[in-house]
């Protein structure tokens, strides 16, 4: 009990913040990202719109590690792209809080994406066609009514990429490593703590990971059951 | 005032090939589904677009493919019912009828908003949901939120096929006479003959993507011209014939040879005849009779069907006061076709 009490208050609390931060920024970049890129899919036509949806949910089904390797590719400091930007704007994203956000972004991505356009396919076309008869212009129909009535799904989308964003590891360690207190989040400590066989500071991260993630879900969902009268009940 | 169209688009399965001007004010399209009549109603409020063609609303073109001319549903000025009544579901009853209303002056907006809404019937509903509303509420709002933005033209995309049947007669009452005073062209697509009959004053039977027949609508229902034509009116015994002189012709899916006093049109190829036109005639055979062969009859509230056999079955319609006849001497022993209810149709 001592060593639990010790290890708590010795306990480096510095990859919750960074987790935390990283989940909420890279949440927020998604949504509108996702959303934006969910309603320019819906624009295209037919072939276009199967190769843009492709290029655009790769990262949900590549191996991490894959999409590591690209960001890596552009931002590495030996990389055109990573020297111009530090060069010119002074912006390093490789070994950064910046790398974190733009990693967990990366990979978060496509679950925002999906469901937003998955809501988006689930409105009623005549919605849109009332709009326009009605002399709506495309982004008033866009926000009054397509916004609106996708809320359940858009919702749905934001908790699993803030999830996700939050657990992020296999992109973020390659792209912003682990640095103590400024990159290192709290799957990377699991990680790196797992390493040595220490269970109790894994344990208590584990467990820090589990309370917030359930949280979050719970939080939201209970946020979407009082803004949508229409949230469907069975039995 | 009026329409041209002249409309040309490949859909599944056919092509839409339609051309006609018409200056009524309620203007019906009859066709089976699949017909294309939706897809006419979509291209004239911009929502659908011809391949090439045409479309003219009151001296206003709204699409032409020569002059590359195509104007935004959002500027076409024309107000479309939705089968489903495409609701805004997530604004109550206020909000969707105002949707539309460019906000330029909100107090005067919110005052036609509510005019409305007390015309319509649908006060103490504002707040309301459009899930909270029975389906001829949302038929009223949705028709409320088409008139409250004044369009040209209002099209009426099946307006009561998703209504219960009891409910259908009293919705047609209410949405015509809501209809009475507005001063443009509706435009109403049905497969419902009845529907169309009581609403319009020109009617478009359309078949597979062409216009099989334009004119007043009585005299269509009176002689439709076509064998399609004559089966969408409600038709139900239709025969081909051989022509034998021009006063005598040869029924060949009924076996019966007619003889007429008018000369039997050139060019036709099959003649129609109505269910509920036969005469009963008992005891000795006159001209122009068919066999009374029952195959079988089912009564119904109002009449009763009976199917006389021929090469093709025959179908009668005895409405309720012929039925004390029917019970007092029996079955008929021939039905008389009368010369004047003949339909000569083309193919």
């Amino acid at each position: 009990m001592d060593s639990f009490v010790g290890i708590m208050s010795s306990l480096d609390w510095s990859p919750l913040w960074i987790s935390l931060k990283t989940g909420i920024v890279a949440t927020i970049l998604c949504f509108f990202l996702g959303i934006f890129a969910a309603r320019a899919v819906m624009n295209m036509r037919s072939p276009l719109k199967a190769v843009v949806d492709g290029f655009l949910t790769m990262p949900l089904v590549l191996p991490p590690t894959v999409a590591g390797f690209f960001l890596l590719f552009l931002f590495s400091q030996r990389r055109p792209l990573g020297i111009f930007l530090w060069d010119t704007y002074g912006i390093k994203v490789v070994q950064s809080f910046l790398g974190c956000v733009i990693a967990a972004t990366v990979i978060a991505f496509p679950l925002m994406y999906r469901n937003a356009r998955a809501a988006f396919e689930l409105i009623d076309i005549n919605l849109i066609y009332a709009g326009r008869t009605l002399g709506m212009s495309e982004n008033k129909i866009f926000f009054k009514v397509v916004i609106p009535t996708a809320g359940p799904g858009l919702i749905s989308g934001t908790i699993l990429t803030f999830a996700r964003a939050l657990g992020e590891y296999g992109a973020t360690s390659m792209l912003a490593g682990n640095i103590p207190g400024k990159t290192a989040t709290i799957s990377q400590r699991i990680a790196l703590v797992m390493q040595d066989q220490d269970y109790v500071t894994g344990g208590i991260w584990v467990l820090i990971v589990i309370i917030i993630a359930f949280a979050a879900i719970v939080l939201m969902n209970l946020a979407a059951g009082k803004t949508q009268k229409n949230v469907k009940r069975w039995g | 005032m009026g329409i041209e169209l002249r409309l040309k688009k490949k859909l599944q399965g056919f092509c839409l090939d339609a051309e006609l001007s018409d200056s009524s004010r309620r203007i019906g399209i009859l066709g089976s589904s699949g017909a294309g009549k939706s897809m006419t109603l979509k291209m004239i409020a911009g929502i659908e677009r011809p391949d090439e063609g045409r479309i003219v609303l009151n001296d206003r073109v709204l699409f032409d493919s020569e002059m590359r001319t195509d104007i935004k549903p959002q500027k076409r000025n024309t107000g479309y019912l939705f089968q489903n009544y495409a609701l805004f579901p997530t604004m109550n009853v206020v909000d969707n009828i105002g949707a539309g209303l460019k906000g330029k002056n909100r107090e005067e907006n919110r005052e036609r908003v509510l005019n409305i809404i007390d015309k319509f019937k649908l006060k103490g509903l504002e707040k309301r949901l459009p899930s909270e509303l029975s389906g001829g509420q949302q038929q009223r709002v949705a028709l409320a939120r088409i008139l409250v933005y004044e369009p040209e033209a209002i099209l009426l995309d099946e307006p009561f096929s998703a209504l219960d049947s009891h409910l259908r007669d009293h919705m047609q009452e209410e949405l015509f006479s809501m209809l009475d005073d507005y001063p443009g062209t509706v435009i109403m697509v049905s497969h419902s003959r009845d529907e169309i009959y009581r609403f319009s004053e020109s009617l478009i039977i359309m078949d597979r993507g062409h216009i099989e027949n334009h004119g007043e609508t009585k005299h269509i229902f009176e002689a439709p011209g076509t064998r399609t034509a004559a089966i969408l009116t409600g038709c139900k015994n239709i025969s081909d014939i051989r022509i034998t002189d021009s006063h005598t012709l040869e029924a060949l899916d009924w076996g019966v040879t007619l003889r007429v006093k008018k000369p039997v049109p050139e060019e036709t190829v099959c003649i129609g005849y109505r269910a509920h036109q036969f005469e009963p005639l008992w005891g000795e055979k006159e001209e122009n009779c068919l066999r009374f062969d029952l195959l079988s009859s089912h009564e119904l509230l109002f009449e009763r069907k009976y199917y006389i056999k021929g090469k093709k079955t025959i179908s009668w319609f005895a409405e309720r006061s012929l039925w004390p006849l029917i019970e007092k001497k029996g079955n008929p022993s021939f039905l008389k076709i009368r010369e004047e209810d003949i339909l000569y149709l083309k193919e």
